[in-house]
């Protein structure tokens, strides 16, 4: 049997394919852009071609992320909360909180040893502290996202952003700059208004190893740090986090399929 | 106004099928009425007090016949009629913040716009009676005072003692309460003098008695919601619920039409009807709704089958009808006293350090799988604490609570795609949870 997960998040788009051994077959990332299902189509299609795997093989397709609604040709859709903590879960079996940090949503997630969500928190109706900020930083700084944390991790004296808003904190990244501030100490600085922010939410539901760090931003080798020295624990990452979302929904479809629940009840609320 | 002395269906056994639809008949037939009061009041010149849904003094400005505005509620009602963004914007226009409550800005919007309100015309005030309940009041009435020259009423009630009202040992103190009789007594006189118009201090036992009579059916409204199914969504009615408890506090059509109400609710548990079809979730709210989005709010949990089943709004909003209450007929302004500095100490404490005990007894009798916990972007008094309260809730007590956040009027404070996915993520969980505990694995 073979089933689906296809995260469409604010940012990016994953796909992933699984096989009922809960083995990964094949993924797919895109930007996900302004025509949502077309991404996640291609998305889809790309990862099943990377999992040599055809169309009609597929048994169910869950849908997640803030686009799982235009996942159109999925069996269900449920929220990322509940895939990032089943594919916390999956990636590391003793996970006891999640923290996905994506494009424009952080969230802290409280999980079971089953991957169900016991309480979660997410960032107020602002992208303070997500995987925005960093591209505000990325932009004024004029660096690849994937260098900033490197470059952060060589800083001495970490600026204090004292901005929440993204939009305004390039123009206080800029002003750091004027007044001959290190790139990467504007960086550092940048990171830790990030990492504090995301602090506050794992103490919302409270922060209990082991930890899973999931999301994009998870790739950021200076969050991963920061994260360990303020949590006082050993941090989760797998070069699948990014990916989690879209496992997590993989591993829901599969539970769906398994059961026969190609219609079960609350399947598909738009 | 109007004097109804019997409910609608009083001649009729309870149980019949002409119950169905009282509330919402009745509801409504008042709502009109109390506009139809406020246009004939404008047109007459006649004088209309400006009052407030916690400590409105409903039951002394009705001894003076005097035609009541709230203008919190006229503020909501441009909201549900999806007109409140107009007002909010001639209010910023004349230079208010953004960060100002909203229902201050759609007040100030509609006076700048003539009092013209989608169900009519609002009277000038007359007369503003305020208390320091809601720490925005004070400077509301000051921007009417302004604007009209009217005379401003600020009842100061010493809420805070410590422990309790009147201190560490509970109970009311002395001082507080000869404190509180004094303003009582000083705002008689400033309606004698308003409305030219002798105090009758028979007049308000009779509207103690409604009051009492009114709490009474009220109370046992908010209780049939204990059952399962829930009989009544405490959004959808406790909106008309709130609405009538305020409007006609003291008074026998109040009194009347939640006596209708739980006629209503009663036959409906008789025959086994809840609010939704099919219940699969029993909520508390903690806070508002969103008026801006007033059907889509409830629709978001609807869809799941999740029903509130009661708020805190429908007890320290409600008029006022907290825990003990009841008015002594026999010392009538001690007694308002009293019940006044009660509702104070509730309203001034329980969004703060105090909510956490009401919402766990609440949770346990009315058997709630969840807490949803709606923070107002522009009331940080009803709003400080949410997130602190959910928290502790989780941990002390094992009640999940969601937490969001959007505004009581200004619709653009309201981010569906947002709002959805925290309510569904938190639904999700909840039936996880169910299942669990069913045996299931999640």
């Amino acid at each position: 049997m073979i089933v689906a997960g296809v995260d469409v998040g604010s940012t990016q788009t994953k796909a992933v394919v699984m096989d009922d051994h809960q083995r990964i077959l094949g993924q797919a990332l895109l930007d996900t852009g302004a025509r949502l299902t077309e991404v996640a189509t291609t998305a889809f299609h790309r990862a099943l071609e990377a999992g040599g795997c055809a169309e009609g093989d597929v048994a169910y397709v869950v849908g997640t992320g803030y686009g799982r609604f235009r996942v159109e040709f999925g069996h269900a859709q449920v929220t990322e909360i509940s895939c990032h903590a089943r594919g916390a879960v999956h990636l590391f079996p003793k996970t006891c909180s999640v923290l996905d940090v994506g494009g424009q949503d952080t969230k802290a997630i409280r999980v079971g040893e089953a991957g169900q969500v016991l309480d979660f928190c997410m960032n107020d109706k602002c992208s303070a502290g997500t995987g925005r900020f960093l591209g505000a930083a990325s932009h004024a700084l004029e660096l690849p996202l994937g260098d900033l944390g490197p470059l952060a991790l060589t800083a001495r004296t970490p600026v204090t952003m004292t901005t929440t808003c993204t939009v305004f904190a390039e123009s206080e990244i800029l002003g750091w700059l004027a007044r001959g501030r290190k790139t990467e100490d504007v960086l550092l600085g940048v990171h830790i208004a990030i990492a504090a922010r995301t602090l506050s939410l794992l103490r919302r539901v409270g922060i209990e190893p082991e930890i899973t760090f999931t999301g994009g931003v998870a790739r950021n080798v200076a969050m991963v740090k920061l994260l360990e020295d303020l949590t006082g624990f050993p941090v989760n990452v797998s070069p699948a986090s990014h990916y989690c979302g879209a496992i997590g929904a993989a591993l829901h479809a599969l539970d769906r399929a398994r059961a026969g629940a190609a219609a079960a009840a609350g399947a598909s609320r738009a | 106004m109007t004097t109804v002395t019997q409910a609608p269906n009083a001649d009729r056994p309870a149980g019949t099928a002409d119950l169905r639809g009282a509330i919402r008949r009745e509801g409504r037939r008042l709502m009109d009425l109390w506009w139809q009061e406020m246009g004939a009041a404008d047109a007459a010149g006649r004088p209309t007090a400006y009052v407030f849904v916690m400590g409105s003094l409903n039951e002394v400005l009705r001894c003076f016949d005097l035609t009541i505005n709230f203008p919190e509620i006229t503020a909501l009602q441009t909201a549900v009629r999806g007109q409140s963004l107009t007002y909010l914007q001639a209010a910023e226009d004349d230079g208010y913040s953004p960060d100002i409550c909203g229902y201050v800005k759609t007040d100030v919007g509609l006076h700048l716009r003539g009092r013209a309100h989608p169900h009519g015309t609002i009277p000038k005030p007359g007369l503003v009676v305020a208390t320091n309940m809601c720490n925005t009041y004070i400077k509301w009435a000051e921007i009417w005072e302004q604007r009209y020259r009217c005379p401003v009423f600020v009842l100061d009630l010493p809420a805070w003692r410590g422990s309790g009202p009147g201190g560490a040992g509970g109970g009311i103190g002395e001082h507080d309460r000869r404190y509180v009789e004094a303003q009582l007594r000083d705002l008689i006189a400033l309606c004698e003098r308003v409305t030219g118009t002798r105090f009758d201090v028979d007049r308000l036992r009779e509207t103690l008695a409604e009051a009492n009579r009114m709490a009474a059916h009220y109370h046992d409204v908010l209780v049939l919601n204990q059952r399962r199914p829930a009989p009544f969504s405490a959004l959808r009615e406790g909106i008309v619920f709130q609405g009538i408890a305020n409007l006609y506090r003291g008074s026998p059509e109040g009194t009347a039409f939640f006596d209708a109400a739980r006629a209503e609710i009663e036959a409906r548990t008789r025959r086994g009807e809840g609010a939704l079809p099919h219940e699969q979730f029993r909520l508390l709210l903690s806070g508002t709704t969103c008026y801006a989005s007033f059907k889509r709010f409830a629709e978001l949990f609807e869809e799941w089958g999740a029903v509130f089943v009661h708020s805190t709004y429908l007890v320290f909003a409600g008029g006022g009808f907290g825990p003990g209450f009841g008015y002594d007929l026999a010392r009538p302004i001690e007694s308002l006293a009293e019940q006044l500095l009660a509702s104070a100490w509730h309203g001034f404490s329980i969004p703060m350090f105090y909510a956490q005990d009401w919402l766990a007894e609440t949770a346990r009798a009315w058997a709630v799988d969840g807490i949803c916990f709606h923070g107002v972007k522009s009331c940080r008094t009803t709003s400080t604490g949410l997130p602190d309260v959910r928290e502790w809730l989780r941990t002390q007590h094992d009640i999940p609570g969601l937490f969001i956040q959007s505004d009581l009027v200004d619709p653009r404070l309201w981010s569906d795609a947002q709002l959805k996915n925290r309510v569904d993520a938190f639904l999700e969980s909840l039936a996880a949870r169910q299942l669990s505990a069913r045996g299931g694995t999640p």
